[in-house]
């Protein structure tokens, strides 16, 4: 038997959401340049929230795209079933701009390894940061997170999962016991 | 299989026999003394050596088959007359007719020398069929007369049709003046083309050449024309078509020097068998669509088709594992006759097993005018012994030729050869 | 799920399986027109392109499919004489495997031979084209581009001209074409189109003007020089006079017609250089989407661990 925990509830997401707005609003000075990038599935819509805020406080629309690193994973040889791919969409160029690419969860850091190296492909962006709802730890690779609306500690055959209004039935964050 | 000689006194008990010449069925055993039938009846056991227990098996005249190619001489890493006539008892066959295209050709008395006396002391009974043509050319005649006087059955340049009807008319004259059938492998090369396999449906599925079964029927028509006009015996190798069979029945109404036979692998697979590139389907006359395999049938029942005949065609494993268009053509089947044989027609057809005896028996004999007489005192005994009742799985391991082309390994047969006697020795399946 | 082990041909390929192909295709399709066109989702596999007949083409475009993959790409080119002399089929296929390689992709001149490889290797094979049976990789970027170009395949009337009976395209495009749901007309002299071809679900017609107005796409054959003079097709010129799709009447017709050509094109004989040089013609882009096809097949092939698979 699986227990779900309810670490944070929607109205939680949202001020972490609004608190890493403000981080990066604060910490670069032209934000004309800063452009998100969500990775599929769950990245993509904290960006676009992410993108709301921004435009609601500074009157500046954000050009946001999203990723897909399926291309890129280096776990292929492992895996039994194919991903399905949701493509890669960028329709502005990417050099020179501060990209801050977005998810929901940092764990092992190759998914952000991987959106590295899909980013890699469409130019050279002059910085690219990382915001993430959540880092739960057990860091695989020297990857950190420059924006992080919580840290969640977790230990073996715990997981995380962030339910979404736009994706899912339920909105929060879960931590989830045992393998489901 | 284990081949023995037989003891001098072997007494084969309680026998279903059944004459296909006398069309007769009775239970007996028979007691061989010296390899010759000496009694047939109610027999006592007193000084037999070896007693061969036969209930619930029919007893029969050896199989003949009136079609093989023992490669021999030649390509003995295919076959030879030894391996050919291991193959031939595995099948119940005790004599056999084999075709002239070796190498060299069989077209001189010498060739036909050289298989009667390296022949001899084989199990199996071989006689060779001569060329029609020197070195199968299709050209010039070949030493007939010579040839049939060494021994040659009939007259046959198999592999390579006869293609210039003005050949073909002088040999079918040429022939009367001995008796023996011309046997000519029909088909037009030029309708044949590049052929791989029928041409139809499954030949335009699979992108393979197809080879219209009107480049057969068509020569089978011309020689039927040309054995009426000459009054010649002809004999119509490995019937592939349906138009074949209505062409040969017309024919049978107007003039009775016409026989024909079939092949096991016809009677067995339709052109979707070739759907997975199977090279040991490919053989010439291909392998036709199921109308034409119906029309065989049909063509046994009414009479049509003489007889049964394997054209066991070995081939090395390099030549069969290619690609479709490289892979020789033909396939073996001594082996595995009877078996594919009893199941299409008596299980599935409802042919009754003394009239399927009679394909595999009396009637090449007949054709070849060999001795059918053979359940009589005094006679060699050349027969064979049959479960009619049992279902088994053909495997490589009950092939005996030198090569293994055969598609029936893994396919379910029905009704088996136990034993074999034959010129002195006894073949007793394993 | 993509349970398929090797890619031989579309008959009897299912439906849903080719649409991924597609779609997986247009997303491969999104990566070359990136600034950098290389993904590293084969990084690491390798793969042999084994041809036994010359094809600069198809050998170039699976060639770079495979390096905008990533893969590692080794070329063998043989002569089918060499074959018929000593080496037989079966050990050239099993020394290439020896090699340790993961898949091959295999033009050979003999139908059937990309079936027969997979008999004697355990890696995944995909058919480059074997004689006159299929080529699959061709029929998928052809409807890839008709996908493009209308958004849909299905209710499409598309039309096959020239040679059908030795043309492994025309072959996969039907099974593919009519597995989609298209209607399909095949067009050319009735010594090249097998009678029986209606039993595939297509429909024949020998008069080019009637298949062009029905047509929204023509997908035109090249027709082999080696036909002409052996009496199937008399002359060049009674052949654009009977079948090639000339300006003359491609201006006859009232709606934009789409041309398609798999290459290389006999100008002046099956198609006019108007024509092919046009708006109309999506040539072109079949090219770019033969590499985004190619590299969408391998990427489904062998971009996951192998498991018990469908043969197909």
């Amino acid at each position: 038997m699986n227990k779900n925990k309810k670490i944070l509830t929607s109205s939680d997401i949202s001020r972490k959401i609004v608190r890493i707005g403000h981080e990066i609003v604060e910490n670069y000075s032209d934000i004309s340049k800063i452009v998100f990038l969500g990775i599929h599935n769950r990245g993509v819509p904290i960006a676009q929230r992410l993108k709301k805020f921004i435009k609601d406080l500074t009157d500046i629309d954000v050009p946001m795209g999203s990723l897909d690193i399926t291309f890129h994973r280096d776990d292929f040889r492992e895996r039994l079933t194919m991903p399905e791919i949701k493509g890669t969409d960028i329709s502005f160029n990417l050099d020179e701009k501060i990209v801050v690419l977005v998810d929901d969860v940092l764990f092992s850091g190759r998914t952000v390894r991987a959106a590295l190296d899909e980013i890699n492909s469409f130019g050279r962006p002059s910085i690219i940061a990382l915001a993430v709802l959540i880092d739960r730890g057990h860091r695989e690779l020297p990857i950190r997170a420059d924006f992080v609306g919580k840290n969640i500690p977790t230990n073996d055959g715990e997981h995380v999962a962030v339910k979404l209004k736009e994706s899912d039935t339920d909105e929060g964050v879960f931590l989830i016991f045992g393998d489901g | 299989m284990k081949v023995n000689k037989l003891d001098s006194k072997v007494l084969l008990k309680n026998a279903t026999i059944i004459d296909p010449l006398k069309e007769s069925q009775s239970k007996a055993d028979i007691l061989l003394v010296e390899g010759k039938i000496a009694e047939i009846g109610k027999i006592q056991e007193l000084d037999v050596i070896k007693t061969v227990d036969c209930s619930g098996l029919i007893l029969t005249h050896g199989f003949c088959d009136l079609h093989v190619h023992f490669r021999d001489p030649g390509n003995g890493d295919k076959e030879t007359l030894e391996s050919g006539s291991m193959s031939a008892l595995a099948g119940g066959f005790t004599r056999v007719c084999t075709m002239p295209n070796t190498q060299p050709t069989v077209d001189n008395p010498e060739s036909i020398n050289y298989i009667i006396e390296k022949s001899k002391p084989l199990p199996v009974h071989i006689h060779p069929i001569g060329s029609v043509t020197k070195g199968q050319q299709g050209v010039e005649l070949s030493e007939m007369g010579l040839m049939h006087q060494a021994g040659a059955v009939a007259f046959s340049d198999d592999g390579l049709p006869i293609q210039n009807g003005l050949v073909m008319r002088k040999a079918l004259e040429y022939s009367k003046m001995f008796g023996v059938p011309i046997i000519n492998h029909a088909e037009d090369e030029c309708l044949r083309a590049d052929g791989l396999m029928n041409e139809g449906k499954v030949s335009t599925r699979l992108g393979l050449v197809g080879n219209p079964s009107i480049a057969e029927s068509i020569m089978v028509f011309r020689d039927l024309k040309l054995a009426e006009l000459t009054g010649a015996k002809l004999h119509i190798p490995h019937v592939s078509t349906a138009e074949s069979v209505k062409y040969i029945n017309e024919m049978k109404n107007a003039y009775d020097k016409i026989t024909a036979e079939v092949t096991p692998h016809h009677l067995f697979y339709n052109d979707k068998h070739l759907e997975n590139y199977n090279t040991n389907l490919k053989v010439a006359p291909p392998i036709r669509d199921s109308l034409s395999r119906e029309a065989l049938i049909k063509g046994i029942k009414n009479g049509t088709i003489d007889c049964i005949a394997t054209d066991h065609a070995p081939h090395t494993v390099h030549e069969k594992e290619t690609t479709f268009d490289l892979a020789s053509c033909g396939l073996i089947g001594l082996e595995s006759c009877f078996g594919v044989v009893k199941r299409i027609l008596a299980d599935e057809e409802g042919v009754s097993l003394i009239d399927i005896i009679k394909l595999l028996t009396i009637s090449p004999r007949k054709i070849m005018g060999f001795d059918n007489n053979l359940l009589e005192i005094g006679k060699e005994a050349e027969l064979v012994i049959l479960d009619d009742e049992e279902r088994w799985n053909f495997q490589e391991k009950n092939i005996e030729s030198k090569s293994k082309n055969s598609p029936f390994i893994n396919q379910d047969l029905s009704g088996r050869v136990k034993y074999t006697i034959s010129n002195g020795q006894i073949a007793t399946s394993s | 799920m993509f349970g398929h082990k090797h890619f031989l041909g579309l008959e009897n390929f299912p439906r849903e399986d080719i649409q991924k192909i597609i779609d997986t295709a247009f997303e491969f399709k999104d990566v070359l027109n990136r600034p950098i066109k290389k993904v590293p989702s084969l990084q690491g596999v390798t793969i042999v392109n084994l041809f036994f007949e010359n094809s600069t083409r198809t050998r170039i475009s699976f060639e770079l499919a495979q390096k905008r993959l990533s893969a590692d790409t080794v070329n063998f080119s043989a002569s089918t004489s060499s074959l018929k002399k000593g080496e037989s089929f079966k050990d050239t296929a099993q020394n290439i495997e020896a090699m340790k390689i993961d898949a091959v992709v295999m033009r050979h001149p003999a139908p059937g031979s990309s079936k027969h490889l997979t008999e004697f290797i355990d890696a995944k094979v995909v058919n480059a084209g074997d004689g006159t049976h299929e080529h699959p990789t061709q029929a998928i970027l052809d409807m890839m581009s008709i996908q493009e170009k209308f958004g849909k395949i299905k209710d499409l009337n598309i039309a096959i001209i020239g040679d059908i009976n030795h043309s492994r395209v025309a072959r996969s495009n039907i099974y593919g074409l009519i597995s989609m749901g298209a209607n399909v007309t095949v067009c050319g002299p009735a010594n090249l189109i097998p009678e029986n071809i209606s039993n595939l679900g297509v429909k024949v017609n020998y008069n080019i003007d009637e298949v062009i107005e029905w047509a929204d796409a023509v997908n035109i054959l090249r027709i082999q020089r080696e036909r002409m003079g052996i009496g199937l097709v008399p002359s060049n010129r009674e052949y654009r006079r009977l079948f090639g799709v000339t300006s003359e009447r491609i201006n006859r017709r009232k709606k934009e017609l789409v041309i398609m050509h798999p290459g290389p094109i006999n100008r002046g004989v099956e198609i006019d250089s108007q024509v092919a040089d046009s708006d109309q013609a999506i040539i072109l882009d079949q090219v770019l989407n033969g590499v985004a096809s190619r590299m969408s097949i391998l990427y489904l092939l062998l971009g996951h661990k192998e498991e018990s698979t469908n043969e197909g």
